[in-house]
């Protein structure tokens, strides 16, 4: 979606203000944020990307305008409410009304070492061969889905070379919606800087992401 | 006027702000309904607050810097070679390493979110997460450079990663000169978290 988080190229933000010494977390609410969208995420109730899509589904002013982790808060709340595990009313009372709705897993404490170590890989067996080659020239395609994506608006319809390939991946669009679709093949496209800028662009400088393969068609 | 002091501290002492009381609530709600465990939620945040962090992926440099055949591995497939050291797992299952050169010096960034090599880096620090960064590392690094007082030559030629998937990015920076002595746990002293994102240069030695 061409939504607030897709801020590849925005002016006036103003300059990057690092902190020394910043904590990991800022405040307790933060640390119990971080630690229920994960928690959640491991009942395998909704997938990473559907997680990102609610995030950046907040109305773009809220979006601007919310700490990192409210985002979090304001996503995991969304997801609750929308597959039926806390309604509204339960959140604001902390109080449970009825019956939870059972779900598929739930992370217990000695799971969380083995489990994290080892990672969620994301690759899956290719249903197909790929349709691009190491160097081949790609455009990105000019396309403007209303819901997940992870085409920055910045690269769309503009020439690039495919530089690496990674292998078979969940495609995030399809995981979004929770459905079930094929993996798509995974590059590394590359832009010249002046491609995506024009004369705004940093001289010689180039710009790579990480592009499923129905982000891009083939260029003469 | 202590008397005055004592109220106001009365006051604000015991008082959840709202976003305080909001996640409590939600907290306590999520346990009761038993879709999380208090036990693991602790576990979470203590393995991300304290024990996985860019400590980690000074590890990774140093190595390389010390081993050029686990470097080329390294450089080649990132997992595998990570895990050599027995890190990995949660953000960083399709590690990309990209090495700095004289020639060119990359620079990781998520324009969408917050992608970020959590095994090696640990969780993003807020100025990554937040616009400014995400906004202007594509189109102007050598200001964004600038902002964390990174001057490079100015033959050097930038390349930008935009995490837009699971492939997660860690730069392999160039090692300083006047190390020649040093030994690997050294040399992982003077590795910055900075450094590995590309908004930095490992430290001199001393």
């Amino acid at each position: 979606m061409n939504g607030a988080q897709d801020l590849g190229g925005a002016h006036g933000f103003g300059p990057v203000e690092a902190e020394a010494g910043e904590p990991v977390f800022r405040a307790e609410w933060e640390r119990r944020v971080f630690a229920l969208a994960m928690a959640m995420g491991f009942t395998k109730t909704w997938t990473l990307d559907a997680s990102r899509a609610a995030r950046e589904s907040l109305p773009p002013v809220e979006y601007l305008s919310s700490s990192y982790y409210e985002i979090w808060l304001r996503g995991l709340e969304t997801q609750l409410a929308e597959h039926g595990l806390a309604s509204p009313e339960e959140m604001r009372s902390g109080l449970a009304a009825g019956v939870p709705k059972p779900v598929a897993r739930v992370l217990a404490a000695d799971q969380v070492a083995p489990l994290f170590d080892g990672g969620f890989p994301s690759d899956r067996a290719p249903a197909a061969p790929p349709r691009f080659q190491i160097g081949d020239r790609i455009v990105a395609r000019n396309d403007h889905p209303a819901g997940h994506t992870r085409l920055p608006r910045y690269i769309r319809g503009r020439p690039g070379v495919i530089e690496r390939i990674h292998g078979a991946f969940v495609f995030p669009e399809t995981a979004a919606r929770g459905e079930q679709g094929p993996p798509q093949w995974l590059y590394t496209a590359g832009f010249a800087a002046e491609d995506l800028w024009g004369a705004s662009a940093e001289p010689g400088s180039r710009v790579t992401f990480a592009a499923f393969e129905s982000y891009l068609g083939p260029r003469a | 006027m202590p008397g005055h002091d004592h109220d106001l501290d009365h006051s604000h002492g015991s008082e959840l702000s709202p976003i305080e009381a909001r996640v409590r609530a939600l907290e306590s709600l999520l346990i009761e309904k038993g879709y999380v465990d208090p036990a693991a939620l602790d576990a979470l945040i203590e393995r991300y607050e304290h024990q996985v962090g860019p400590h980690n992926g000074a590890r990774v440099v140093a190595r390389a810097w010390v081993d050029p055949a686990f470097r080329e591995r390294l450089l080649a497939d990132g997992t595998p070679a990570i895990t050599e050291l027995g890190i990995g797992g949660r953000g960083g299952e399709h590690m990309v390493v990209v090495e700095n050169t004289p020639e060119t010096h990359n620079l990781v960034v998520c324009t969408l979110c917050s992608c970020y090599p959590w095994p090696v880096l640990g969780l993003p620090p807020v100025w990554y997460k937040a616009p400014p960064y995400r906004a202007r590392a594509v189109i102007d690094p050598r200001g964004v450079l600038a902002d964390f007082g990174v001057t490079l030559p100015e033959g050097t030629r930038i390349t930008i990663w935009d995490s837009t998937a699971e492939t997660r990015f860690m730069v392999l920076p160039m090692r300083p000169e006047g190390t020649e002595t040093l030994d690997e746990a050294t040399l992982a002293t003077l590795v910055t978290r900075d450094s590995m994102i590309g908004t930095g240069l490992p430290q001199a030695p001393r």
